[in-house]
């Protein structure tokens, strides 16, 4: 090791200690910048007809995204519909039955799916789903979007379930109760909170997508049709606007995102309550 | 691995269990958990059933030929290739040192009541769709890299990096875009690798009187550094496949140059662009085997940092318990 003078160790004590406090103001600063503007543009376009109407074409007054913010909702529910059973269960497979070799390789494919680009998804659900079925469908991007949601949901599962005491589990089995009942009525409940959390966390996720809906939701004006039909949802929406030439349309899309960005940040903030509770 | 699993699936998994209800239970949720194995193999399999047309007519050339021709039915991945990785190359130049930064405030320096508010910010960055950050990118950080950015940059462009007129949309406002998607991820999985840092280690430096930054760099960093690498490395995986925002600021041109300025397309926004309107087995399937492509990248990219990262919580899990 270099033998430096105290002097210049401390200055570049400073400096570097500096550098640190300032790259996490950057970032802070960056998140400020973004949601600040988002919600400055947002706020001046957002109007009570925009929440009511439906889409209307470019030269017409008014308009809004009240199908699209259905649309949103609808295929939130949908893709949680699907993934929480299969997430649930895949948690409880990993925390409370799995081997160790077997658990681990379905831990592994979960952490593997979770970093996997989403649009390879949507390009996943267009094959296996709106290309046999011939049409676009809010079917397929909820399955899409489920795809996303599972390892999210079971590995939060797994994690909050592995956090309930053995004890409450040889409490349960020493009165003989069988196994799955000390699971669903002692376990599952005792990690609620958690399971909860990730479950939200998830849904605040997949609200946001936009790559895995292009091919499967295609986006649709009119309102929901069934689901076997394309269905319109905000971010789609956000991003058709954004690209759109008019002025009007882009004054829309900033709506559009103040509402988005709204749902997301309030789910987020509801989930960082609840584990801050569950803490104290 | 195949006996093992039809004997589980026969025999009850919680030992010797004696109720029909545990039998069943415990083999559902093998199924499901089955399921999300099922889910990574059948995408495997299909997408590259559906590359195949791409795959046979091209062969090993589509990686390296640069023509994307749906008129003549040729097809090159190479500027998509090469726009991945350049994007990507940027963002990391751009995230590494402020996520490490951030790091290290967050995990090291900052006083306890900041140190919650500051890291539920930074996770909030994160968690703002793509989308939004794209809109955000394309109305107010393209405009401003075109501006000064972009003009001041210009006056440097001896150099080829820096030639070209300036577009605002390109390589270098599409890397500015995805640095900001990935530096609170890259931060807050550093923060807990850092933290994970047995304090002996940060002691035992103190001791010798070594400065905070000392303690830091020669202690504490070389400590955990496969697991920083880990986390650098799975950022890397979000910027290859990031699609909306850098669909929105990049600019869709279809080449390879040397220039930052340029407008160009990476994997994903070029599956993007164009899957909706594609036509014909051979153009669809090139499209699919760019997924293929970028499926491939971001699962050997994952197995790496998952394995790097895994190494050093279970070596803290195993300290600890």
């Amino acid at each position: 090791m270099e033998h430096y003078s105290y002097n210049r160790r401390r200055w570049v004590n400073r400096v570097m200690l500096g550098l640190c406090i300032g790259s996490a103001g950057l970032c802070i600063m960056v998140l400020v910048l973004i949601l600040g503007y988002t919600l400055y543009q947002g706020i001046s376009f957002v109007n009570l007809s925009f929440i009511t109407q439906s889409a209307k074409p470019i030269g017409e007054a008014g308009g809004g995204m009240h199908n699209e913010i259905i649309g949103t909702l609808i295929l939130v529910g949908l893709a949680t519909a699907i993934s929480l059973p299969v997430g649930l269960m895949t948690g409880i497979f990993l925390s409370e039955f799995g081997g160790p070799r077997l658990a681990s390789a379905v831990r592994f494919t979960a952490d593997v799916l979770t970093g996997m680009p989403s649009i390879v998804v949507g390009v996943f659900a267009y094959i296996i789903l709106v290309r046999p079925m011939h049409a676009f469908s809010a079917i397929s991007a909820g399955v899409a979007l489920a795809i996303i949601m599972i390892p999210v949901i079971a590995r939060t599962a797994e994690e909050s379930l592995r956090l309930v005491p053995n004890s409450l589990r040889e409490a349960a089995l020493a009165l003989g109760i069988s196994r799955w009942r000390t699971v669903m009525s002692v376990v599952v409940p005792g990690a609620l909170a958690g399971i909860i959390t990730g479950v939200m966390l998830a849904m605040a996720r997949v609200a946001g997508e936009t790559a895995p809906l292009m091919f499967t939701a295609l986006g649709n004006t009119f309102g929901y049709q069934g689901l076997g039909k394309p269905i319109g949802a905000l971010p789609l929406q956000i991003w058709r606007y954004a690209m759109s030439p008019y002025k009007v349309w882009h004054q829309q899309a900033w709506a559009a995102a103040f509402l988005l960005v709204l749902m997301i940040l309030t789910i987020s903030i509801v989930v960082r309550w609840l584990t801050s509770r569950r803490r104290a | 691995m195949r006996p093992s699993l039809v004997r589980r699936l026969l025999t009850p998994l919680a030992g010797r269990s004696t109720s029909l209800g545990d039998a069943i239970f415990s083999r559902l949720t093998l199924v499901f958990a089955l399921s999300v194995l099922g889910i990574l193999l059948t995408m495997i399999v299909l997408l590259n059933i559906d590359a195949m047309p791409a795959i046979r007519k091209f062969g090993v050339s589509f990686v390296g030929n640069s023509s994307w021709n749906p008129v003549t039915e040729q097809f090159g991945a190479l500027p998509a290739i090469f726009g991945t990785l350049l994007s990507t190359a940027i963002a990391l130049i751009l995230a590494i040192p402020v996520s490490l930064g951030a790091a290290i405030f967050l995990a090291e320096l900052a006083p306890g009541w900041i140190r919650g508010p500051a890291s539920f910010l930074i996770e909030m960055l994160a968690s703002i769709p793509s989308v939004i950050i794209g809109l955000w990118g394309l109305f107010v950080l393209v405009p401003f890299v075109r501006s000064p950015v972009e003009h001041w940059l210009g006056k440097l462009d001896f150099i080829p990096l820096f030639h070209g007129p300036p577009f605002g949309v390109g390589f270098l406002a599409a890397g500015i875009i995805l640095a900001i998607m990935i530096v609170p991820f890259i931060t807050a999985m550093s923060r807990d690798v850092i933290r994970a840092v047995p304090d002996s280690q940060r002691e035992a430096m103190l001791a010798l009187g070594a400065t905070r930054w000392e303690v830091i760099s020669s202690a504490v960093l070389p400590y955990c550094r496969s697991g920083l690498i880990g986390a650098v490395i799975l950022g890397m995986g979000r910027a290859l496949g990031e699609t909306m925002a850098v669909t929105m600021v990049i600019g869709n041109g279809y080449g390879v140059t040397a220039s930052l300025f340029a407008p160009g397309n990476t994997i994903a926004s070029k599956i993007a662009n164009e899957f909706n309107e594609a036509s014909g087995k051979v153009f669809i399937g090139s499209l699919v085997e760019l997924a293929l492509i970028l499926f491939a990248i971001s699962l050997i990219i994952n197995v790496l940092a998952r394995l790097l990262v895994w190494r050093i919580t279970r070596g803290v899990r195993e300290s600890r318990e």
